[in-house]
């Protein structure tokens, strides 16, 4: 890895978007997050890797409370995440999430898909959230497919629509969980060239992924969780090159095959 | 470039396949005489068609048509097998049971104006503005059957026009919890204490009149159309409602839902057609008489609804959880995101289902003959007791399954095309 990656410029802010502090969580008797603390300041592009089952999944959707902590503290653009609906939806719509398996929804056009949220939850007018919807549409380099279904397009295409149905709400912060671990290689690249033009605008992004690329060129922090806790948080040069942790240094020599 | 002089340079006319390899002789030989065993197959079962399709026209195809009594067919030389006469002297009784004759017109104009009604909800082409007739239809339908004053019927409108107006007053200024309730209050205030007095003024001053025909005078087809569809429009909502609190996290909501389910398909439907005719009037208050036919309603649309929660849960349960979290995570709250994400995939996976309940309801009126109501089983035992028509049997009975096809045959088609319609994926 000698060439030179070309960075992301960044702007970070000192306004803290994300507050962790303490955090934990079960699942029953399983203790699967373990005195969680981050924090992430506006306009920072945090990585998180690790091993299956590590827990990176669950800590990013303890962050729109897709599942619910035990114990701790998580704030959210100063909005502390308590079991208070208002609070919830507030932050849902404020944090935009991209998942796996896209999960969009396959009975609503592309279109349809973008607009639901801003008309629904934001009361958006109808002609005013398709014309913010075909902007991101065009943003992810799709726009010719808006009257389509979600059935009849590519992976790629469908992580794209994903990502520009979470755009149209205008959130302040991104979470990707694993976007690219269902995609076929030459689709890969499409979907993270539209995450890295994201960053560009400065979009404050947590990303789960094992793309070690992406990470080198987007991320200023790259946070390496094993069996519920951070084992391991630094800037991606120094992570990579110099990594701490015997952990870090096992996972890191398995996933970049040397 | 080489020059290929070899190359044809313009196409030969299309030529039709050699015989045998095209139209009806193909599909033939493809379909059925395939192999040896599929040839066997096809050949004894032409056969059996054939004998039975023979018997039967010569059983049906009769010069009885006009006869008018099952005497009269014996008596009649040319009439070797069935006594058609009595469909149509019976027709119309099997249509409308004892409905007075000089008011049939009422129970025709309800079913055109039902057909207009349910057009707007089971195809979207129509203009959505015509959903609004359908939602009066019940009102209008109401009062051409059971006649006396228009009034009634709009007074029990002017209850859901009060509840709205409450909700729509209160709920800006004083939240949607004191909105809904007062509207609700006010509502049932209204239908218990003013509706009736208000009516019986109005009426005074304006009537509007139609000639009042007793429950017990509506039979034939028109019974089983009323009871089929009021149970098919009102165990809809209740049996989605059902579903949704079958997995509701509120233990109270689970526990009523998973209860009412679990007694309703314990018992069998003809246990609660007795129910509803005998023991109900036990439990309300003396002196009311509560319409045996409103009882049947409500008590097949409770069993109705009972199952329909189940097919629902089956395509609650189809879906992907990525579907609920994704709309989640938009920030969509519970009833929005069973609205427009959850309940229109889930109930699109239940189609087949949902349909097969509707029709099974459908045919299900017919056992109301028991509790003594006219519906055409009903009506086909009381005509084959009669002077004329006693021993008659498969004709009524071939009428009527005749009459039920055409409409279970209707459902199971729409179920079909809308299947069709609502694919999207490739
Ligand atoms: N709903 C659940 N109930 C019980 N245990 C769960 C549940 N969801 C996840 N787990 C467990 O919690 C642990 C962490 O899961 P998580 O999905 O966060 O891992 P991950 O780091 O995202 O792994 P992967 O890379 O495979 O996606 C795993 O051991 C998993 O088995
Ligand atoms: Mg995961």
């Amino acid at each position: 890895m000698s060439e030179a990656i070309k960075k992301v410029a960044m702007e970070v802010s000192d306004e803290v978007a994300i507050q962790i502090t303490d955090m934990n969580k079960w699942y029953g008797d399983f203790h699967v997050l373990k005195d969680i603390n981050i924090t992430v300041n506006r306009g920072e592009r945090i990585v998180v890797c690790g091993p299956s089952g590590s827990g990176k999944s669950t800590l990013i959707r303890c962050i729109n409370r897709l599942e619910v902590h035990q114990r701790g503290k998580i704030v959210v653009d100063g909005t502390e995440l308590t079991s208070d609906l208002k609070n919830i939806d507030k932050i849902r719509s404020e944090v935009g999430m991209c998942f796996q398996h896209f999960n969009l929804f396959p009975h609503l056009t592309i279109l349809e898909n973008c607009t639901l949220a801003p008309i629904w939850v934001r009361k958006t007018p109808k002609k005013e959230a398709e014309e913010i919807a075909m902007h991101f549409l065009e943003k992810v380099k799709i726009p010719e497919q808006a009257l389509k279904y979600p059935g009849q397009l590519s992976g790629g295409q469908q992580q794209r629509v994903a990502i520009a149905r979470s755009l149209c709400m205008k959130p302040r912060i991104m979470l990707f969980d694993e976007p690219t671990s269902a995609l076929d290689p030459e689709m890969i690249a499409e979907v993270l060239d539209t995450m890295v033009e994201l960053a560009e605008e400065g979009m404050t992004m947590i990303v789960v992924t094992h793309e070690m690329g992406f990470a080198r060129k987007v991320a200023n922090r790259v946070i390496f969780m094993d069996q519920g806790q951070i084992v391991e948080q630094n800037e991606p040069e120094e992570f990579f090159n110099n990594p701490k942790s015997e952990r870090t240094q096992l996972f890191l020599s398995q996933i970049l095959g040397h | 470039m080489t020059d290929h002089s070899f190359v044809r340079t313009e196409m030969l006319p299309e030529q039709p396949a050699p015989l045998g390899e095209t139209g009806i002789l193909l599909w033939l030989k493809t379909n059925m005489f395939s192999g040896i065993a599929n040839s066997i197959a096809s050949v004894v079962t032409i056969v059996i068609i054939y004998i039975l399709a023979k018997e039967i026209i010569l059983w049906g195809y009769q010069p009885s048509w006009g006869l008018g009594s099952v005497r009269a067919c014996f008596d009649d030389p040319n009439v070797t097998g069935a006594c058609w006469g009595v469909i149509p002297e019976r027709f119309n009784q099997l249509m409308y049971g004892f409905y007075p004759k000089d008011e049939q017109w009422r129970i025709n104009l309800s079913f055109f104006l039902m057909v207009a009604a349910i057009a707007p909800v089971l195809f979207n082409k129509i203009p959505r503005k015509a959903i609004y007739f359908s939602l009066l239809y019940p009102f209008i339908a109401f009062w051409l059957i059971w006649g006396d004053s228009i009034w009634g019927p709009i007074a029990a409108l002017a209850g859901f026009a009060i509840a709205y107006g409450a909700i729509r007053v209160l709920n800006p200024v004083a939240g949607a919890i004191v909105g809904i309730t007062t509207g609700v209050l006010l509502a049932l205030v209204w239908w218990l204490f003013a509706a009736v007095p208000a009516s019986v003024i109005v009426n005074g001053v304006i009537p509007i009149e139609l000639e009042v025909v007793q429950s017990r005078n509506i039979g034939g087809l028109t019974l089983s159309v009323i009871i089929g569809i009021s149970g098919i429009a009102l165990s809809f909502p209740i049996g989605v409602i059902l579903a949704l609190g079958r997995q509701s996290d509120m233990f109270i909501v689970k526990v009523l839902c998973v209860g009412f389910i679990e007694f309703i398909r314990g018992v069998p439907l003809i246990t609660l057609l007795f129910v509803a005719s005998i023991l109900l009037n036990y439990f309300l208050p003396p002196g009311t008489s509560f319409d045996l036919l409103l009882r049947v309603v409500i008590v097949v649309t409770l069993f109705s609804a009972a199952y329909l929660a189940e097919v629902v849960r089956g395509g609650l349960a189809a879906l992907p959880t990525g579907q609920y979290e994704a709309a989640d995570a938009l920030g969509l709250d519970y009833w929005k995101s069973m609205r427009l994400i959850i309940m229109p995939q889930a109930l699109k996976i239940s189609i087949p289902g949902i349909v097969s309940n509707f029709i099974g309801l459908f045919k299900d009126t017919t056992l109301v003959s028991i509790i003594g109501l006219l519906d055409p089983v009903g009506l086909i035992n009381a005509i084959r007791g009669t002077a004329e028509w006693k021993g008659i049997l498969w004709e009524l009975y071939i009428f009527l399954a005749l009459m039920f096809w055409i409409f279970t045959f209707a459902m199971s088609r729409y179920s079909m095309y809308l299947e069709r319609k609502l694919k999207t994926g490739h």
